[in-house]
């Protein structure tokens, strides 16, 4: 059964926030659903980029809950195309930063095996602590 | 030949630390071919990590410490005149190492206040003048001359199909992007400078799945298998990167897809530099081709450019 | 002494409750003698109180008038005709701003207005004293229209100019009249033939006495302006016999049926081909053959004259040479039309890659000869997919705007389609459908219940299969959710709409602004929209932005009642606001010669300088250049200028601070308007003097106002795009290096002298250039006067 959404201050101060923390203009965004048919992780998404971009406008916080800001891999193809010029991908560092700023990690070092470890590339493994942790 | 293009030039150069480790081979292979064109690549004086992955949150700055850093040291090597007089570029590599500390370049290039805080927080080094340029090697063949490339080659990669592979960090942002960033050429223009035959292909730009390696490598599995199948299935022999990371998803990976696809077959995956390094008559030593995960002498021998 | 008549207008309160009037009329009778008869009203625009003046003209024997109410961008017609009424010439009277640049602006602090309302008027005053009579000059005026663009824009401004009389000289740049409408398969939302409405129309204009049509032809350079142009046209060969008596050509097709070439045909967007030697299309006007010199053989490399072999009329002639036409017209419309975006700017849609991803306009020819037999020309599959939105509302582009009529041309083909074809399945992907005219939500209706799918979604990218060519589109139904991957056998881009490339020389020549969004800008958006900032030129159809049908025909006919409006009249009164030498002062130095881009100075017999008056736009950037101050500009004379400034300061008190701003008319005087039509606080140590373009300050000016007790000068000027003479802020801008470099030899530190080009929605812009230097001030010391006397030898 579909929740009903308060529209509250709350809502608005979550928008706001992320605003101002990404520096896009989410309230500019005509949810046209280039990020989501150009990114090439939606598969593996829970809700599609546009979504993303939608939920935060309307203040629904359940987007915290959301994987999909953790399978953005900044890969910036939506930046290039949107056409409203917003940076979708600054929109999920944003939201992963008010996790990762909540002192909750997304992985854990401990779970990757000695073998992998060894055979990762440097720049794998930092830049995945950078993303993925606080 | 003209005068333009026996300009030698000496230029500050940033490795980054997986040049140092898993992608040698990278490095090894670009220093030597520079080198046949009358490039001399300066590794920075007490570089540090350029910063992995460009930090894209507003209040963020002192992100943007380390690369800003290794951009002093670019200052320091013009002033101990370790470089070509003027010569104000930091050449890279790793694809990684260039998107990161050119955006960050960008960024305090255009927001003098955070050239400030920054200067002021390292109160320790010199300041920060904003004139260093960030390029990657592509650009700097670019400016030499593809042509001069051509002229310089010992052995033409004839009859070799290769898919450019420009991944993220070389085309986007637009604003640090080295070529457009929906149809570029410049990697096109390498592989015809070096003989071999560029094929068309989509996925020349699509992600390969990045650090997820590290702790969701199915993503990486299903992104580096279509990429790969892209460009086989556009006529491609090989894939050639700039980027450690796009390296190691696309080529180690390729052990964790025959594991999870049996039929799946493998293709060889290549750093740009061992191919040109190859065209250029570098010695063998060079390529660095023990540290490839597929087996990237079988085609070349198929083709009969590598005796066996 | 002159006798001077000045009158305080309450505006009902407006002004009196802001301004104390009362106290005004003290501070005037305490520094003026009993030349001055002064007067308060409730409404001087009233018809009392134009009587007022009238009745004091003749009863106090008036030679000058000041009054003080609102902007003269609001009455200055009003008062100029009291004053003709009255008998007096409308020129030796002077509106003081009071109720936008002091009582609007400054509602809260009512003491500070009334001391700024003071100087206002003071100078206002000062200048009056200077005033003289000018008479406007009458230039006769023709009835010839030059119309550029033989869409239906062109087309129907023709055909209304010829029906009203007018003589029209319409040119085309291709062989044939009829626009992008000729292209067109059917109209939406009525679905009637396009070619069904324009040929009838094409063929009274080519018909039509009173117009002279001109194809395949360029124009190659328009000279003058203010009613009087003169164009040169080149009207490029055909290759073909043009005999007036008799049409040597028959049109018997045999030159058609050996030529040897055969080539894409631009007019049917490439569906169908043609040969070197043709006819467009089956409706051209004129129906004539011409020969293409960059296709034929002949021209290539004089391998083949079949053509000429064949012909029984001998009516072929490869050596015809272009003919350069020139024609003195009134008046021109401008009705160049658009292109469509061109849909390579966006490679991943694959345009000019993929076979079968076609352009809207190449689609109006598939369908048109859709059913033809026994085969159409362009085989299409039945899945397929309109994509909406492609260089449009695409910022990636730089195309901010809709096209408006990309919607409904979508729905039309994919209607005209699924009518023609019922197996065909046809999806229209797009972000918002704008179904906005009369009849056409309707008809988006009824393409929804013809079962056509509309998807609301953008598709990111396109891929080709290699063997089927088919074309993989990836989308996100951001109704539903879903990505869909799906193949087409074919894609139609809905092409956004942009100014026509062949536009950018007329630009040029006539000197035309363009609005943000790259189509030509009209002298007001809302009641001047086929106007243009150029006196004489006009425009109409798309050439001001995307319109469909309806709207371009209605701009059209506008145009030509704005046209007939003009020529009405003629003859017409040339602004006597222009440069004139003071022939005495005069040494023949040829300065000025190089400054006035125009060309309206000439050398007269006696060796000195000249305005040809038909030629000066009064904008005042020659006079910079003038070292004996021997030229000027009536109505902003340089002696009334030093008096206005005189005045504006004479009242600052030692601790206060002064910021003169010299506001040219057209966008910085009326920014300031605005700023207090918004009532929009700024700065109360503002004063504003009016210049017709900021070309006309000098050095002299600018130091003399420093001497005067000026703190800071800030000059205005329009945006170089918008500006209607564009040279002027380059004069400003070298006055200003000027000034500064004696600033700095006498002393003065700091940086006293902004300059900034003002847009008309730049109010917060010029509220914070103003704080900018007020702050810049306070670190500033004061100019002592001991620098002042160095400044400036007058008095």
């Amino acid at each position: 059964m579909p929740k009903k959404l308060k529209f509250d201050y709350k809502g608005s101060e979550f928008l706001d926030k992320i605003v101002k923390l990404s520096g896009e203009i989410i309230t500019l965004c005509d949810q046209c659903g280039t990020c989501s048919a150009g990114c090439p992780f939606v598969e593996e998404m829970d809700i599609t980029p546009s979504q993303i971009m939608r939920k935060v406008l309307i203040g629904d916080m359940e987007v915290m809950d959301s994987q999909t800001m953790w399978i953005c891999a900044s890969c910036f193809t939506c930046t290039v195309r949107c056409p409203r010029k917003l940076d979708v991908s600054k929109v999920s560092e944003a939201l992963r930063q008010v996790k990762l700023r909540q002192a909750v990690d997304k992985m854990d070092i401990s779970d990757i095996s000695a073998e992998e470890a060894k055979r990762l590339p440097v720049i794998g493994l930092v830049s995945s602590f950078r993303k993925l942790t606080g | 030949m003209s005068v333009i293009n026996n300009k030698k030039i000496k230029i500050s150069y940033f490795p980054g630390c997986t040049l140092k480790t898993t992608a040698k081979n990278l490095e090894i292979s670009a220093i030597e071919s520079a080198k046949k064109l009358g490039i001399e690549m300066v590794e920075l004086s007490k570089w540090n990590c350029c910063g992995v992955v460009a930090s894209l949150t507003s209040d963020d700055l002192m992100k943007h410490l380390a690369p800003v850093r290794n951009l002093i040291r670019v200052q320091e090597m013009q002033k101990n005149k370790l470089v070509d007089e003027g010569e104000n570029r930091l050449l890279t590599l790793c694809s990684m190492c260039f998107n990161t500390l050119k955006l960050s370049n960008k960024r305090i290039h255009e927001n003098n206040e955070d050239l400030i805080s920054l200067n002021n927080f390292m109160y320790l080094e010199e300041d920060y003048e904003g004139e260093v340029e960030v390029i990657h090697f592509f650009e700097l063949i670019k400016e030499i001359g593809f042509e001069k490339v051509k002229e310089q080659a010992k052995t033409t990669l004839k009859d070799l199909k290769i898919a450019p592979y420009y991944g993220c960090m070389l085309l986007r942002p637009k604003e640090v992007g080295l070529d457009d960033a929906e149809s570029p050429n410049i990697m096109e223009n390498f592989i015809e400078s070096i003989g071999g035959t560029a094929i068309e292909w989509e996925a020349k730009s699509r992600c390969c799945g990045s650090y997820h390696t590290v702790n969701n490598k199915h993503i990486v599995i299903n992104l580096a298998k279509s990429i790969i199948e892209n460009a086989r299935k556009n006529g491609a022999e090989t894939i050639i990167t700039t980027c450690p990371l796009c390296a190691f998803n696309l080529d180690s990976r390729q052990k964790d897809i025959i594991e999870e696809f049996p039929d799946f077959v493998p293709m060889p995956i290549f750093y740009f530099s061992q191919l040109m390094a190859l065209a250029l008559g570098v010695e063998e030593k060079y390529f660095g081709f023990d540290d490839n995960y597929i087996d990237p002498k079988k085609i070349l021998e198929e083709k009969g450019l590598l005796s066996n | 002494m002159e006798k001077i008549g000045v009158y305080l207008c309450q505006c009902g309160g407006n002004i009196s409750n802001t301004i104390d009037l009362q106290k005004i009329t003290d501070h005037l009778k305490k520094n003026n003698g009993d030349e001055l008869i002064i007067k308060e009203f409730s409404h001087m625009c009233s018809g009392a109180g134009q009587k007022l003046i009238t009745d004091d003209i003749k009863d106090q024997k008036l030679d000058r008038v000041v009054i003080a109410s609102c902007s003269p961008h609001f009455h200055e017609k009003t008062f100029k005709a009291a004053m003709t009424k009255g008998g007096l010439n409308p020129y030796v009277m002077e509106i003081a701003n009071f109720r936008e640049h002091c009582s609007w602006a400054h509602k809260s602090q009512p003491e500070i207005a009334t001391e700024k309302a003071k100087d206002i008027l003071d100078a206002s005053i000062a200048k009056a004293r200077m005033d003289f009579p000018l008479e406007e000059k009458i230039m006769p005026l023709g009835d010839k229209v030059l119309v550029i663009g033989g869409g239906v824009a062109g087309i129907q401004v023709s055909l209304d100019l010829a029906d009203a009389g007018q003589k029209v000289t319409l040119v085309e740049k291709l062989p044939t009249i009829g626009g992008k409408m000729a292209v067109l398969t059917k109209t939406f939302p009525t679905e009637d033939c396009s070619a069904c409405i324009i040929s009838p129309k094409m063929a009274e204009a080519q018909a039509h006495k009173n117009i002279n049509l001109i194809t395949n032809a360029e124009i190659e350079n328009i000279q003058g302006h203010r009613l009087h142009f003169e164009a040169k046209i080149r009207n490029k060969a055909r290759y073909i016999i043009e005999n007036l008596d008799m049409d040597q050509c028959l049109i018997c097709t045999k030159c058609v049926q050996e030529c040897p070439v055969t080539t894409n045909n631009y007019w049917e967007q490439g569906v169908i081909d043609r040969k070197a030697i043709y006819i467009p299309a089956v409706l051209a006007i004129p129906f004539k053959y011409i020969i293409d010199p960059d296709t034929c053989l002949h021209f290539k490399d004089g391998s083949c004259n079949i053509c000429e072999e064949v012909c029984p009329q001998n009516a072929i002639v490869f050596d015809q040479k272009d003919e350069v036409v020139d024609v003195a017209v009134d008046t021109i419309v401008v009705a160049t039309g658009f292109d469509i975006f061109d849909a390579t700017e966006k490679p991943v849609f694959g345009y000019g890659k993929f076979k079968n991803v076609v352009t809207a306009l190449e689609m109006e020819r598939i369908v048109d000869h859709i059913s033809e037999k026994p085969a159409p020309p362009r085989k299409i599959g039945n899945r397929i997919a309109f994509v909406q939105c492609v260089g449009s509302r695409d910022e990636q582009v730089g195309r901010e705007y809709c096209s408006r009529v990309c919607c409904m041309y979508s729905i039309k083909l994919a209607s005209l389609l699924k009518q023609a074809k019922p197996e065909k399945d046809i999806y229209i992907f797009y972000t918002d459908i704008r179904a906005f005219g009369k009849g056409y939500e309707e008809y988006y209706k009824r393409a929804q219940k013809m079962g056509i799918k509309f998807i609301r979604g953008k598709p990111s990218h396109f891929e080709e299969n290699q063997f089927s060519k088919k074309v993989t589109l990836t989308v996100e139904d951001t109704l539903s959710r879903k990505i869909i991957e799906t193949d087409f056998d074919l894609v139609v881009l809905a092409n956004g709409l942009g100014l026509s490339k062949s536009t950018d020389n007329i630009i040029d020549f006539l000197k035309l602004a363009k609005s943000d969004d790259g189509f030509l800008k009209e002298a007001h958006p809302k009641y001047k929209p086929v106007d243009t900032l150029v006196e004489g030129v006009f425009i109409a159809g798309a050439v001001q932005g995307p319109k469909d049908i309806p709207d371009t025909v209605t701009q059209a006919s506008a145009a030509a009642a704005r046209v007939l409006a003009t020529l009405a009249q003629k003859e017409f009164k040339l602004d006597p606001i222009l440069a004139f030498v003071n022939q005495e002062k005069c040494d023949g130095c040829r300065l000025c010669l190089d400054n006035c881009p125009k060309e309206a100075i000439i050398m007269n017999k006696n060796g000195k300088a000249e305005v040809n008056e038909a030629l000066c736009l009064g904008c005042g950037s020659c006079i910079a250049s003038c070292p004996t101050e021997a030229l000027d500009l009536y109505s902003y004379t340089t002696a009334q200028l030093y008096n206005q400034i005189d005045a504006i300061l004479n009242n600052k008190q030692e601790n206060e601070t002064r910021i003169l701003i010299f506001a040219d008319d057209s966008c910085t005087y009326r920014l300031a308007d605005a700023l207090g039509v918004r009532k929009m606080k700024y700065n109360t140590d503002t004063r504003i003097i009016r210049f017709p373009s900021s070309g006309r300050i000098t050095p002299n000016l600018m130091l003399y106002a420093f001497k005067k007790g000026a703190d800071a000068i800030m000059i205005g000027d329009c945006h170089k795009k918008s500006l209607r003479v564009p040279w002027t802020s380059q004069v400003a801008l070298q006055s200003i290096k000027k000034t500064n470099e004696k600033l700095v030899e006498a002393g003065v530190e700091g940086d006293r002298i902004i300059f900034h080009e003002f847009g008309a929605g730049d109010l917060n812009i010029f509220i914070n250039k103003v704080d900018e230097i007020s702050e810049s001030l306070k670190t500033m010391d004061k100019i002592t006067s001991e620098t002042k006397e160095k400044l400036c030898q007058r008095n």
